[in-house]
């Protein structure tokens, strides 16, 4: 079974500090699919996304990816496997263009040069922007930066945490229609909390409440189980009717 | 050439001008140009080119990689003893009892020379990893307290008496025997221009150091360690190439200050060596490269007049400047023109929530 997944997280552990963050989470991403961690503020979405790079390691259980037990190994050597974070709060480098931000995400020299037309096609602004430092750019760039720096190397796998953070409704469409362009050629993990955004996007999801993945299954059997997004989603879906106005 | 002009105006320009000015100053003044006032003043900038050279390398670590390092007078006095020691108990047997030549031209001095540089590098190197291994897994304020306590070791060790006759304990090392064709009491004008070319060469290969895949890694890190961690970077490899790095130009430029002074002593392993290239630093701008030298420039001249009007009072006089400097120009003087940061009314603020500050009271 496992082998279908390209990555699988097994009843994981993870503490930071003294605090007991993750208690025997387990979360499975389909190659070719993308999977969604939903759950509310400090469920443990973001943490479970640390703990499968390496920034928040595992104490117990087992991280899968890719055939190979990455748990323990060191996060540069975890992103080296294949692996893309994107990191909520537009994690780019603010003292440093966004070419050199591109740049920097190169695994093998030339990476860049072979996947700009693919960047810039998802995301004309940067080719225009290339030469502005990071700081000089909005909220909205800034995260489209943080996503395109994923896209740089080959990654066989990219987790995304809260791309529509703090983004306008028409960002946010657009940061959709990327993901789902993404889709087709990488594999997804994403922690979302816009709820009508992640059910349009996943095929998959995982519940995290409390730090334990308390549910999992299709997509499109939690849109119709309102008594289970009420009952752990709750106020952190972002009312529909807003969304929709929005749009 | 033109491309450097387009990219680099300000540093040409000055060193067109370092290379006029002994020149244009001995067609000005009806001066010789190997003495009196111009050599005065020539050597005035030979202290100003190495103290920048320092400067520089200082900047490639605080400015550039973020690490506030208080040792960094280790790989400068490093490189000053190195090349004393050798050039004093080493290199004369060598040259007595061997002769190189190209044709009839008899280079032996400065094949000596080159390989007291090179060890000079050499020990640089292995300070800048002996330091790295010790304390580049803490950060912050840790780090700084680490540097300075590996340098403070150091500076014990020159002025240690159990190696006095080598190296004169507290006294240090005095007349070494520089070389006649580079000795700066004899052939300044030489030296002069040595100096400059260490300096423009440092320039050169620390623009392309900072502006190379490398330098982008260096700066990255900086910023934050976990967002280059997880892109594939090991932050600690690229800390420690950082520090080495600066090590060796900072040795470089203790081994050009040890053949400038013809001595290596304590005090250039010491403490108050390193604050000196941090107050150039922060003067002219961290970050910039150019600042530094600014810094150092800028110092020099102070160190220079302050002295003929305050006496031994002018380190006093030069912190009060430098405390207004900081507060105006609160990116050293060419970071704040780079960023137009240059606020008056802001600065006046700063100046005045200082002076209304007042020490609170231990409970």
């Amino acid at each position: 079974m496992t082998n279908e997944f390209l990555l699988s997280v097994e009843s994981v552990d993870t503490f930071i500090g003294q605090f007991h963050i993750l208690e025997n989470v387990s979360v499975n991403v389909a190659k070719g699919s993308i999977t969604v961690l939903l759950g509310r503020n400090g469920a443990g979405k973001t943490t479970t996304l640390k703990t499968v790079i390496g920034l928040t390691p595992p104490r117990s259980g087992r991280v899968i990816f890719d055939g190979e037990e990455i748990q323990g190994k060191r996060a540069f050597n975890i992103a080296n496997l294949g692996i893309g974070y994107v990191p909520e709060n537009r994690a780019i480098f603010r003292a440093l263009t966004v070419l050199e931000n591109l740049k920097l995400a190169e695994r093998k020299k030339g990476d860049l040069d072979r996947h700009a037309d693919m960047i810039f096609e998802l995301f004309p602004d940067l080719e225009r922007l290339s030469k502005l430092k990071g700081n000089q750019l909005s909220g909205g760039q800034q995260q489209m930066l943080a996503v395109a720096r994923a896209l740089v190397p080959d990654n066989k796998l990219l987790l995304i945490d809260e791309p529509s953070e703090g983004l306008a409704p028409i960002l946010i469409q657009q940061m959709m229609e990327v993901i789902r362009k993404l889709k087709e050629k990488t594999t997804i993990l994403l922690v979302e909390q816009n709820f009508i955004m992640a059910s349009q996007l996943a095929e998959r999801y995982v519940i995290i409440d409390d730090g334990r993945s308390v549910h999992r299954g299709l997509m499109s059997d939690l849109v119709l189980n309102e008594e289970l997004i009420h009952q752990y989603l709750g106020a952190s879906i972002q009312a529909p009717t807003r969304t929709s106005e929005a749009e | 050439m033109k491309n450097i002009w387009k990219k680099d105006k300000g540093f040409v320009i000055f060193l067109l001008a370092a290379i006029a000015f002994p020149f244009v100053f001995s067609l000005l003044g009806q001066t010789s140009l190997t003495e009196g006032t111009n050599k005065f003043w020539q050597g005035q900038l030979i202290n100003f080119f190495i103290m920048a050279i320092f400067a520089m390398s200082y900047d490639l670590l605080i400015g550039y990689a973020g690490m506030l390092s208080f040792g960094h007078a280790a790989s400068f006095g490093g490189g000053a003893y190195t090349v004393a020691l050798l050039l004093t108990y080493v290199a004369p047997d060598i040259v007595k009892n061997y002769q190189i030549f190209i044709g009839s031209l008899n280079i032996t001095e400065i094949v000596v020379l080159l390989v007291c540089f090179l060890a000079a590098i050499l020990v640089s190197i292995l300070i800048g990893l002996l330091f790295s291994a010790s304390a580049m897994r803490v950060k912050g304020p840790y780090f700084a307290m680490l540097t300075l306590a590996l340098a403070t070791a150091l500076n014990l060790l020159t002025r240690a008496t159990d190696f006095v006759e080598w190296t004169g304990a507290d006294e240090g090392m005095h007349g070494v025997p520089v070389p006649y064709w580079i000795n700066p009491t004899q052939n300044r004008l030489t030296f002069y221009f040595i100096a400059l070319v260490f300096l423009v060469v440092t320039y050169i290969l620390m623009k392309r150091i900072v502006s190379s895949p490398t330098g982008r890694v260096i700066q990255a890190t900086r910023e934050n360690e976990d967002r280059s961690r997880m892109i594939g970077y090991n932050p600690v490899t690229y800390r420690t190439l950082a520090f080495v790095m600066a090590s060796v130009f900072a040795g470089i430029a203790g081994a050009l200050y040890s053949l400038w002074t013809v001595s290596a002593t304590p005090s250039m392993t010491s403490g108050v060596t390193t604050v000196n290239a941090l107050i150039m630093t922060i003067l002219g701008g961290m970050g910039t490269l150019i600042g530094p030298v600014l810094g150092a420039g800028i110092m020099q001249i102070f160190s220079q007049f302050f002295y003929t009007w305050f006496g031994a009072r002018w380190p006093l006089v030069f912190g009060i400047i430098f405390v207004l400097i900081v507060m105006f120009l609160p990116y050293g003087i060419v970071g704040t023109w780079r960023m137009h940061g240059f606020k008056l009314k802001e600065g006046w603020q700063r100046f005045w929530d200082l002076l209304k500050t007042k020490p609170t009271a231990e409970k």
